[in-house]
């Protein structure tokens, strides 16, 4: 794979990553022109294009394009399904995962993708082994996380999306896991981090209690 | 109390589900990338966002310089910086920064560096140098995310210099007990090997154990490599065929965890990867393919779902059952599939299936023509993609009488589709088509009219040069020339009387020149009146000047007669004080010759014929006129590169080391003068034949047979930079002769013809029935219409290739030569007083001698040279009678195996036993004849000897053995071949090698026939493979000749090398090591820095500059040789490794 761009339907670039060594220059032209050209297509035609000399594997997520440029030999089929792996990493990882999300937290993005994509080609295609190495990267941070919101006292607000003016419209992934399985699934994920939970809420009483002694020395 | 208590309980069930989901946990609205997000979502215009984003880098600019901003707030920036970048706006000043974040942070901010760095930078930029420690500290962590995310970079980016520092480390994670850490190395080094394959050369065996490894993950991870690996090589990976079929059987039979299922479907990342593979394996080999042929039917009847990744699987296994060698059972299978494929309402199916079927319509033409009616239909598919790729068929199924339709189809798309590329890739293929099966004149050329129309600027200059150098060669018949050629003129001139202003400029130079050949053919038309039409041309504003210049070499062509003149006349008073100095010196040119015609006859004769035109291109004329000039005292003549060069070195520092410190005004002494050698009389002597074949080369053989006159401008068109002007042109209509309407009603293509049609689907028939018309007529034998002798209209006459040609070879590259003439007079020398064995000599003798080898090469003082040579004829006559051949009696008692060598090499001849000699190796045996070789390192060739063993009772006669080898070329040393072998005796016989094409490792096939008395003549194979190591002669040079040498040489490679730490010099240390391993020359050392200098046998040089830093060794080789450095670089370090 060449390169993979994620763009929203105003032609607004979500994420780049570039597998081939290209100038800043070459990738803004890239860029632009191919998304318009990707944009202006219709919603029933091809999804492969041969764009210069490139082949181009693209698909539309509601308001989301994931567009692959591919070497002349790779499977066209295979890239599409490459996509919608991702996307449905994307999913499993953020919970039903919008455009929102992708755009506050890109790096997160782009770390998904280093786990699952590797210098341009399918590095790990079992969709428990990828999460299980970002989780376990992400265990450190939250952590980390965790202590400092606690103790810099933002720890109850505004945890909930940011407002802004782009919709938060859930990607559509064609096949949703069945209900049992996601529940299962955030068991698992409680599971696993209850050791965090612990410290949580162990620290949220902690927090309470000197506040309780602050408030009303007893 | 109680009441907070309760509060905060009740709140905390929600903040423990919100936090259970793990994206919503991340999204910090407080932060300042959501401000700046929500910022720019806001704005309504573009320059608001630039005001923003400016604003945003400014401040970021200023904390991230800040010495106390932490690594946690780094860690912001750095995401915000990635955002930035992201718009588009530089954040350059930060890349530095991400560097520092991913060297310092911990592990999360270092996780932010990485990916900042993997985002900024690319693989040439050279902040990456920064990172090489980082990368290198971090492999070394005991923190398993650390190394993660070390390799996560590496196998993304990572400077090729710097890839042998940390290669051990990469290697050693092959070991490691994660199954992460052992995936992601494999995969850094895919991506070693994809930037710098001859580096992990020595780890392929490694390759191996990760493709048995026991993890799905690191297995599928390794196939990359191989996929690579046997794409530039599949003979060498012929063994593993069965290991990769034996894999795809378990993973086709659901052997895999679940985990790998995608949409149950198993493993199909892996499965189409192994297709791949197995693809290229079985490819022309039917051993292979046949191992395959279960495993692929299996695939076709598991992928059976309706499910895209299925598909995606079926496509693989189409493209592989009609790659390798067929087989009718899959065949008709696949062909099943492609006809599922392509009747597929799903759009991106029916693509697929076009696309394979573009793929194996070659192969099996009835497969298109059951589609025929699919492919009609898809020609008129809205999505040009489609469309696009009909067209592709179409071209390939074209033959004699289907080629008006198709290329009929072809223009359609072309005047719809504005997208260059696809322009000039159809605008080729028409062009390609109309030469090969024009039916007639008349469509040929109304054909290329539009091809030249549509294609415009941007078309492939070759189109034009073809179109060109095809009417002007002719064909066969001479009326059949003269009307192609006659239909052009009507053609043109009927273009130029309508509206010129809209061709492309090529089209009109295309024309220009046709009217200035041709138009004389066309009896009625007044030259006058042609020359008013291109007169016309010259006052067109959008005619470019290059155009112009065309066009007045066809009026220079073309004056005569009064009003020729006068209209002439009138264009050289505008165009001789033109500025552009062509136009002008044209302008010149035509006034002068429309005066003098009988000049104008000699220099442009009409029908010129094909006679090739001498070209004296390495204007041998002059040579007088330069050595008079030489004899005043004019400076010798310099190629422009060596101007540049020397130019470069008295104006700024040099950069390059050893480089010539003469000084310029040197150059104008005379050659006699001159008793050393240097770079200045060598290229006085080039000068010498005034010219510079390298560089006018180019120009001179590409064009030539095309050319008739001396002055004809078509030679510059092929390098010609494109027209700055890309003004899209509209599509002229072609012009309709009647001839051609009348063609066109004759021809089967009736849906020409504009009649309204009742019936649509009547009309998809018949045209079903003109674009299939070779398929459905004739077998397949007719329809290859690529290999298909007979109809292709214009064919070429075959032509000798330009003379000039064979001058470029002819001029030896005197740099070259000399130092070889240096060596075989040395080892001559050596080899007289019996100092063979001993390699690395070199003193004042030695250095003097060569002294004088130089200046013989340059041809100053040949008596000497001449000596020389007939002490070389003295002695190698005598070595060679009693080298030739051996025949040695039987020894009293043969061991089979043990003693076999030593047996063997008592029958070594004598003269080679001192010499360094190989192991001997058996190459091949039968049970009559034993076939066994070593190589022997003489002085000034490496000598295989290959021992022919006749163990059976009988003679072994009319032995022929044969070598073949791309790298080597093997010749026999003695006069007479061995031919017969009596019974139980050895015969010995010598090849000396010498090579052509330096490769890491050389190898030898061979093949030997003989006759045993009774029984049929029986032939064995064998090859025999060493080390590119056995032909590297140290090269003894002095530091400046090394120092000419070195500019001289144009391929180079760079890299670090281990230094040998552990003793007091560490450098001389290193340098001893490789003098002794590969017979390497140390010129001199100073300080940290060495000059090494060796050959390869015969004539090959490769300079090693060395130098110490910190503790590596960094070397940089040249060498004339393209491979040769890569090679001897390879050498190196594994005589290091060895060390």
């Amino acid at each position: 794979m060449q390169f993979m761009l994620l763009f929203s339907r105003q032609g607004k670039l979500r994420l780049q990553k570039w597998y081939v060594p290209l100038s800043d220059k070459e990738k803004k032209k890239i860029t632009r022109e191919l998304v318009q050209t990707v944009l202006a297509r219709k919603p029933k035609m091809c999804s492969f294009l041969e764009w210069r000399d490139l082949k181009v594997v693209y698909k539309r997520y509601a308001s989301l394009y994931f567009c692959c440029a591919i070497e002349d030999q790779d499977n066209e089929l295979i890239t599409l399904e490459i996509i919608h792996r991702y996307v449905e990493l994307l999913d499993k990882y953020f919970g039903s995962v919008c455009e929102l999300d992708i755009i506050f937290n890109f790096e997160k993005a782009y770390f998904i993708l280093d786990e699952f994509l590797l210098g341009g080609e399918a590095q790990e295609t079992s969709k428990k082994n990828v999460l299980k190495a970002i989780e376990q990267a992400d265990l450190l941070q939250e952590n980390i996380d965790f202590q400092t919101r606690l103790f810099s006292g933002t720890v109850c607000k505004n945890l909930a999306r940011p407002c802004c003016s782009v919709r938060a419209v859930p990607l559509e992934v064609d096949s949703p896991p069945p209900p049992a399985e996601t529940t299962q699934q955030q068991q698992q994920y409680l599971k696993r981090h209850k050791h965090i939970i612990d410290i949580e809420v162990a620290g949220l009483f902690f927090c309470f209690i000197s506040t309780l002694t602050l408030i009303c020395p007893m | 109390m109680s009441d907070v208590v309760e509060k905060t309980l009740t709140a905390l069930p929600s903040l423990l589900s919100l936090d259970s989901q793990p994206g919503s946990a991340k999204l910090s609205s407080t932060s300042k990338l959501g401000t700046l997000i929500r910022g720019i979502t806001e704005l309504t215009s573009k320059h608001e966002e630039e005001k923003l984003i400016q604003r945003e880098l400014a401040s970021i600019k200023e904390q991230v310089s800040s010495p106390n901003t932490s690594m946690r707030q780094m860690k912001e920036l750095m995401v915000r910086a990635i955002y930035c970048e992201m718009l588009g706006y530089e954040a350059s000043f930060s890349y530095i920064h991400a560097i520092k974040l991913a060297q310092q942070g911990t592990a999360l901010e270092k996780r932010v560096g990485y990916l900042a760095v993997s985002l900024f930078l690319n693989e040439s930029h050279e902040l990456l140098l920064l990172l090489v420690n980082t990368v290198l500290k971090d492999l070394q962590s005991t923190n398993l995310i650390e190394v993660c995310m070390a390799l996560t970079v590496v196998s993304q980016m990572f400077p090729k210099d710097m890839i042998p520092a940390i290669l051990p480390l990469v290697e050693e994670k092959l070991t490691h007990p994660k199954e992460i850490i052992r995936r992601k190395a494999v995969l850094a080094l895919y991506k070693f090997y994809l930037i710098a394959p001859n580096q992990v050369q020595h780890i392929h065996n490694k390759f191996r154990k990760a493709l048995c490894d026991k993890d799905p993950g690191v297995m599928t991870a390794s196939l990359h490599i191989y996929l690579q690996m046997i794409t530039e090589n599949p003979e060498g990976y012929k063994d593993l065929a069965a290991c990769f079929v034996t894999i795809l059987k378990q993973v086709v039979g659901g052997k895999l965890p679940m985990d790998f299922n995608y949409h149950s479907v198993p493993a199909p990342w892996l499965q189409i990867q192994l297709l791949r593979i197995l693809s290229l394996l079985g490819k022309n080999d039917q051993s292979a393919s046949e191992i395959m042929y279960e495993v692929l039917d299996e695939s076709l009847r598991r992928a059976e779902m309706n499910h895209n990744i299925t598909y995606a699987i079926l496509y693989e296994c189409v493209k592989c059952i009609y790659t390798i060698h067929p087989k009718s059972e899959l065949l008709e299978k696949a062909a099943k599939c492609i006809g599922n494929f392509v009747l597929s309402p799903k759009i991106n199916l029916k693509y697929l299936g076009l696309k394979a079927l573009t793929y194996v319509v070659q192969q099996d033409p009835k497969l298109a023509l059951q589609h025929q009616m699919t492919i009609i239909e898809c020609l008129d598919h809205p999505d040009l993609i489609i469309k696009r790729e009909v067209l592709e068929l179409l071209f390939r199924i074209t033959n004699a009488q289907n080629v008006t339709v198709i290329v009929e189809k072809m223009l359609e798309f072309l005047s719809i589709s504005k997208d260059d590329y696809t322009t000039i890739d159809l605008v080729g293929k028409v062009a390609e088509l109309a030469e090969k099966y024009a039916p007639d004149n008349e469509w040929f050329i109304e054909t290329m009219n539009t091809v030249f129309s549509l294609g415009g600027d941007t078309m492939q200059p070759d189109i034009p040069n073809n179109f060109l150098k095809l009417l002007s060669e002719g064909f066969d018949s001479v009326e059949e020339d003269r009307k192609l050629r006659l239909f052009a003129v009507d053609s043109y001139v009927s273009l130029l009387q309508g509206e010129p202003g809209k061709l492309p400029q090529r089209f009109l130079q295309v024309i220009s020149w046709v009217l200035g050949e041709y138009s004389h053919l066309m009896e009625e038309l007044e030259p006058a009146a042609v020359l008013r039409l291109l007169a016309k041309l010259l006052d067109m504003k959008h005619t470019s000047s290059e155009t112009k210049s065309w066009v007045l070499i066809a009026m220079t062509k073309l004056c005569e007669g009064g009003a020729g003149v006068s209209v002439a006349q009138e264009v050289c008073e505008t165009y001789s004080s033109s500025m552009d100095t062509v136009l002008r010196q044209r302008a010149q040119e035509l006034q002068y010759l429309s005066h003098n015609s009988e000049l104008r006859a000699k220099v442009l004769p009409r029908d010129a014929h094909m006679e090739p035109l001498e070209v004296d291109s390495s204007l041998s004329f002059l040579d007088g006129f330069v050595s008079e000039a030489l004899a005043a005292g004019a400076a010798p003549y310099k190629p422009p590169h060596q101007r540049q060069e020397e130019l470069a070195q008295a104006k700024a520092l040099s950069l390059e080391p050893y480089s010539l410190s003469l000084p310029i005004s040197m150059s104008s002494c005379s050659i006699a003068d001159r008793q050393s050698p240097t770079l200045l009389s060598i290229s006085s002597g080039l000068s010498g034949d005034s010219t510079d074949i390298s560089h006018k080369g180019g120009s001179t053989t590409l064009n030539l047979d095309g050319v008739k006159r001396v002055w004809g401008r078509e030679g510059y068109l092929a390098h010609k930079e494109p027209v700055e002007e890309t003004a899209q042109v509209e599509v002229p209509s072609p012009v309709q002769s009647p001839s051609q309407q009348k063609e066109a009603d004759s021809s089967h293509s009736q849906t020409q013809t504009p009649i309204p049609t009742p019936e649509p689907e009547q009309e998809k028939k018949q045209l079903a029935s003109s674009l299939f018309v070779g398929l459905s007529s004739q077998s397949s034998a007719c329809l290859m219409g690529k290999s298909e002798p007979t109809p292709q209209r214009f064919r070429r006459k075959a032509k000798g290739q330009g003379s000039s040609a064979g001058v470029s070879e002819q001029i030896p590259n005197s740099l070259v030569t000399s130092p070889s003439t240096v060596d075989n007079l040395l080892c001559n020398n050596l080899l007289d007083s019996n100092i063979a064995s001993e390699t690395d000599v070199s003193s004042p003798k030695q250095t003097s001698q060569l002294a004088q080898g130089l200046t013989t090469a340059n041809g100053t003082c040949d008596v000497e040279g001449e000596l020389t040579d007939s002490n070389i004829k003295g002695t190698k006559p005598s070595l060679i009678r009693d080298n030739g051949m051996v025949a040695a009696d039987p020894a009293p008692h043969k061991d089979p195996d043990g003693p076999k060598d030593s047996y063997l090499s008592s029958h070594l001849p004598a003269e080679l036993s001192g010499l360094s000699c190989s192991e001997i190796t058996p190459l091949c045996c039968n049970q009559s004849l034993d076939l066994s070789a070593c190589h022997v390192q003489k002085e000034d060739s490496l000598v295989l000897v290959v021992f022919m063993t006749n163990s059976s009772d009988s003679d072994i006669q009319q032995i022929l053995l044969q070598f073949d080898s791309e790298e080597l070329e093997v010749s026999c040393v003695s006069d007479s071949p061995v031919e017969e072998v009596r019974s139980h005796s050895v015969a010995v016989c010598q090849y000396s090698l010498t090579v052509k094409r330096p490769s890491v490792h050389v190898e030898v096939a061979g093949s030997v026939s003989f006759h045993v008395p009774v029984g049929i003549p029986q032939a064995v194979q064998f090859s025999y493979k060493l080390p590119l190591t056995n032909f590297v002669r140290p090269l003894a040079v002095s530091t400046e000749e090394y120092g000419t040498m070195w500019l001289a040489f144009s391929h180079d490679t760079k890299q670090n090398l281990r230094l040998i730490n552990d003793v007091q010099e560490p450098l001389t240390a290193t340098l001893n090591v490789l003098k002794k391993k590969l017979q390497l020359h140390v010129v001199e050392i100073i300080g940290m820095e060495g000059i090494v200098a060796c050959r390869l046998l015969r004539d090959q040089p490769c300079l090693m500059h060395c130098r110490v830093h910190a503790d590596t060794l960094a070397v940089w080789l040249r060498s004339p040789v393209p491979d040769l450095p890569d090679c001897l670089l390879y050498h190196c370090q594994r005589a290091l490794q060895e060390h």
